[in-house]
């Protein structure tokens, strides 16, 4: 069976690829696109290690077939620091110690984003809740729940 | 030894070396790397838990287009079970049994062939097209159903005390008088508890990419925590001299132990080598729970007694851990690590390595300290209400201290156990109040820690920057805390130094990243190699300035002249004497190899507040508190990230983590789904209290800081689960419906 091709933006840029049918977006990433920042720890959507944002929206790009990227913007951790600049977040993670193996950050980081993104103001239970979907077995999420708590009180006060 | 409390680096919480590439994106893990030509590996595994192969026919998976390889256990080299091969605490007899069954299948989820094809699908569909003549034999998965009496043996030639058994081996440690002992107690408690294996959970699976030449030249990419093990276990199973294997080691998406043996690299290498391509092998989560790891299920009996003051004055353990298909369970950590942290006369504890139809155990964080941990600490909190006694006041009258002979062997020098304790009795966790169905628990753990062989090399760049290469692996932060003890040797900022891991070919022999020995370890090595390095910058400013070396100090990255020819000359920076070299002796460097000693063993002790939903049968950790003895924390960030990271491990063991067989004799949860491990929302802020008491034949003071935070965690929580319901559990894990089933049991 021929191979689908798929027109997508890709942090911010357009991007096309040849993909399987059945190929994840994931699949996608890692392969033709060459974005290996996504990791693959479960490819059954319970890990997150594979977030990115579709239309803004945080997914599992395990559980998305990348036929579906088509005609939508994606964004991996690749796209997260502006240039040379790195995001809040991932300065934040660096200073608070907020990663030990460093295989679930980048999903981590994605999906603290997001959280950002929808809510400026989270509590730490909201921060709790809205990163269980990522796991990470080296620190006990300690750490990056403070480095997300104060990367959004950071990014308030620079705001105001 | 105080600790020095001026450093400018050591003790810092610095940004790590590795962390820009960790929050952009570039880290290079074992998955991600690619080659030319590369073609993908896929494994066969074993249905059957215990099956016996009659005869394997590949030709119809080799006849497929696409196809390049195929290898079975004939292209493994053998290492007959009559005689035992030594590498490090491995026998290859089981590392080759291991990595491809051989003469039986033992566990669902055995590699029984591999292939390797152009796309992962053709390798897959290879795979099912390789037709395995088994027959199924009778098998054991638990501990008990192991031990009866007709119990299906395993392997026919493992004997015990004479006859075929599922018993792989018996280690025991004695002091004083048992009988004795338990004559003179006043009060004894016998309990016997049981734990279920746990994986360790890492978020990576298994990975390589493997290259090999049509002279053998092998390079090998993949993830582990040693690239030296790596090599060595390559070569004893596919017969290449370790001179023409060179390892290369990707970064690491956790091991927590499960790393430190080979399950794919063996295999990949032998598909290399006959498909003339680079193969590339992955496993799916799947494949790592079904046939990784995972640390060892376990039946423990545990006897304390003690006099009515509470002197504990005899211990008695006797320690059943699940080798599972080949003999190597951690008996030497249940063994040896659990009445450690007592001061105990009269001391038996004894332990027994068993076989089952289960995927080989790998090691765990502390391999086997915490599940004798778990029957200890428990049975410790029993006494203390059966003595009466605050349960920290029990610990603190029978603390091991300078002095104490521990049964496991070695008088303990200058250690900080009492120190955790009087911590942990004055944080004011221990004073809060609680709530109704709230408790609270504590429990202590000790770990032996690890020296053993290093290296490292230390060279100054042409413009004054430094890079060090060590041989570990690093799994938490080493490289952050290597570059803090180089500045502050040299008296540079830390940013001026480049940490790296260097592969088999680049850097010296380097044991494994595990037992909590590396940063004890490469800290020494480093420090001697930047000695050395400051040793030649003192002769190559003596050298300019034409006066006796020993004239010379080095102070702020700098040479300065020393009395008597203080003031004489301006100092000479790094930058200056690096730009000098080439007209002053050429390059500046050195390496020091070691095999290291000196380390000490590490004590932890927690507090632990559980609150009980007793309508759904959850119990939730609200408060948490590590105090551990650390030695000295060269970077705090990544020793507070250690503890707590134990500790969350400790808390799914205790509360969910467990492999549920079904009644084929497979595991039935080999994913995150089911496999429950603790979720952000899971858990509450982990509470540190780092205790400084440097290890004295350490030049930083460092201790390992990695095993011991798993070690009390169990019996912690059990400890305050009993406390808030009044209900001891004896069984892990503390799961909804066990703890559902023994509310109902009440009434």
């Amino acid at each position: 069976m021929a191979k689908l091709h798929v027109s997508t933006t890709i942090n911010g840029e357009p991007m096309e690829f040849l993909c399987e049918p059945n190929d994840t977006m994931l699949d996608a990433l890692r392969g033709p696109l060459g974005l290996t920042g996504s990791k693959e720890g479960c490819a059954s959507g319970d890990c997150g290690a594979c977030s990115i944002l579709l239309d803004d929206r945080l997914v599992c790009s395990c559980l998305m077939l990348s036929a579906e990227a088509q005609g939508h913007e994606i964004r991996t951790i690749e796209g997260m620091a502006d240039g040379e600049k790195l995001h809040p977040l991932q300065q934040k993670f660096l200073e608070m110690a907020a990663l030990q193996c460093g295989i679930c950050t980048s999903g981590m980081l994605v999906a603290s984003d997001a959280l950002l993104k929808k809510n400026p103001q989270p509590s730490e239970e909201e921060v709790r809740f809205w990163l269980a979907g990522n796991l990470c077995r080296c620190t006990g999420y300690d750490k990056i729940v403070r480095a997300v708590l104060e990367t959004a009180q950071d990014m308030r006060e620079a705001r105001n | 030894m105080n600790v020095i409390t001026n450093n400018k680096w050591i003790g810092q919480r610095t940004i790590r070396p590795d962390g820009v590439d960790k929050v952009t994106g570039r880290a290079a893990f074992a998955a991600d790397t690619t080659m030319p030509g590369m073609i993908w590996g896929k494994i066969l595994r074993s249905p059957h838990p215990h099956a016996r192969i009659k005869s394997i026919d590949t030709s119809k998976a080799l006849a497929l287009p696409g196809v390049k390889a195929v290898v079975t256990a004939r292209d493994i080299v053998d290492f007959p079970v009559d005689k035992s091969v030594m590498l490090g605490i491995q026998d290859m007899r089981w590392m080759c049994r291991n990595v491809m069954a051989r003469e039986k299948a033992l566990f669902p989820g055995h590699p029984v062939a591999a292939v390797a094809a152009t796309t992962e699908a053709i390798a897959a569909k290879a795979c099912e097209l390789i037709e395995v003549d088994y027959e199924v034999l009778p098998w054991a998965i638990e501990i008990d159903d192991a031990l009866k009496a007709d119990a299906p043996i395993l392997h026919e030639f493992n004997k015990f005390e004479g006859k075929p058994s599922n018993i792989a081996g018996k280690l025991e440690v004695k002091k004083g008088d048992i009988a004795q002992g338990f004559k003179e107690a006043e009060v004894v408690i016998e309990r016997t508890f049981t734990t279920r294996p746990v994986h360790q959970g890492y978020i990576e699976p298994h990975a390589c990419l493997i290259s090999v030449a049509a002279d053998n030249k092998t390079t090998i990419w993949s993830s582990s925590q040693g690239q030296f093990m790596v090599r060595a276990m390559t070569s004893y199973l596919t017969g290449i001299p370790q001179s023409d294997i060179r390892a290369i080691p990707a970064e690491i998406g956790g091991g927590f132990g499960g790393k430190t043996i080979v399950y794919l690299e063996p295999l990949a290498t032998l598909l290399a080598k006959k498909s003339g391509r680079p193969v590339k092998m992955v496993m799916t989560r799947e494949e790592v729970m079904r046939a990784t790891g995972p640390t060892s299920g376990s039946k423990s009996t545990v006897k304390i007694g003690a006099k009515k003051d509470g002197t504990i004055v005899a211990a008695q353990g006797t320690f059943y851990l699940q080798a599972g298909a080949l003999p190597g369970s951690p008996i030497r950590g249940a063994v040896g690590c659990s009445f450690s942290p007592y001061d105990i006369p009269n001391v038996l504890s004894v332990g027994y390595d068993v076989l089952s139809n289960r995927s080989k155990v790998a090691a765990y964080r502390a391999p086997g300290a915490p599940i004798g941990a778990f029957a200890v600490e428990c049975v410790m909190d029993e006494l203390a209400s059966a003595l009466k006694m605050d349960p920290l006041e029990l610990r603190l009258k029978n603390a091991a201290r300078q002095g104490t002979k521990a049964a496991h062997g070695p008088v303990f020098p200058r250690i900080g156990y009492v120190e955790t304790l009087e911590a942990a009795k004055a944080h004011p966790h221990y004073a809060a109040p609680l709530g109704k169905l709230q408790g609270r628990g504590v429990a202590s753990g000790f770990w032996f820690n690890a020296g053993g062989e290093s290296s490292a090399q230390v060279n100054i760049t042409e413009d004054g920057n430094v890079v060090v290469t060590t041989g570990h692996p690093d799994i938490g932060g080493s490289r952050a805390a290597i570059a803090n003890v180089c500045a502050e040797l040299l008296g540079i900022d830390y940013r001026q130094v480049s940490v790296l891991i260097g592969d088999t070919a680049t850097v010296g022999f380097s044991n494994l990243t595990g037992g909590s020995r590396v940063l004890f370890a490469s800290a020494m090595v480093v420090t001697q190699s930047t000695e050395k390095v400051i040793t030649t910058l003192r002769e190559r400013a003596a050298k300019i300035w034409e006066i006796d070396p020993e004239a010379v100090k080095w102070e702020n990255g700098a040479a300065h002249p020393a009395s008597p020819n203080a003031g004489q000359f301006e100092p000479l920076t790094l930058a200056e004497l690096a730009a000098k070299a080439p007209q002053m002796g050429g390059p500046i460097g050195a390496g020091v190899q070691l095999n290291t000693e000196g380390a000490e063993g590490g004590f932890g002790t927690h507090i632990c507040d559980v609150e009980v939903d007793v309508e759904l049968g959850i119990v939730r950790v609200i408060r948490y508190t590590a105090v551990q003895d650390v030695g000295r924390a060269v970077h705090p960030g990544y020793v507070e990230g250690q503890m707590q990271g134990g500790v969350a491990q400790g808390i799914g063991w205790a509360l969910n983590e467990e492999y549920i067989y079904n009644k084929d004799g497979k595991v039935d949860n080999p994913g995150f789904l089911d496999y429950r491990m603790p979720v952000c929302s899971d858990l509450p802020m982990i509470d540190t209290v780092m205790v400084e008491v440097p290890n004295p034949k350490h030049p930083q003071g460092v201790k390992g800081v990695g095993e011991v935070p798993l070690v009390p965690v169990m019996a912690a929580v059990a400890n305050a689960v009993h406390h808030a319901l009044g209900k001891r559990f004896y069984s892990l894990p503390m799961s909804p419906p066990k703890v559902l089933a023994a509310l109902e049991a009440e009434g």
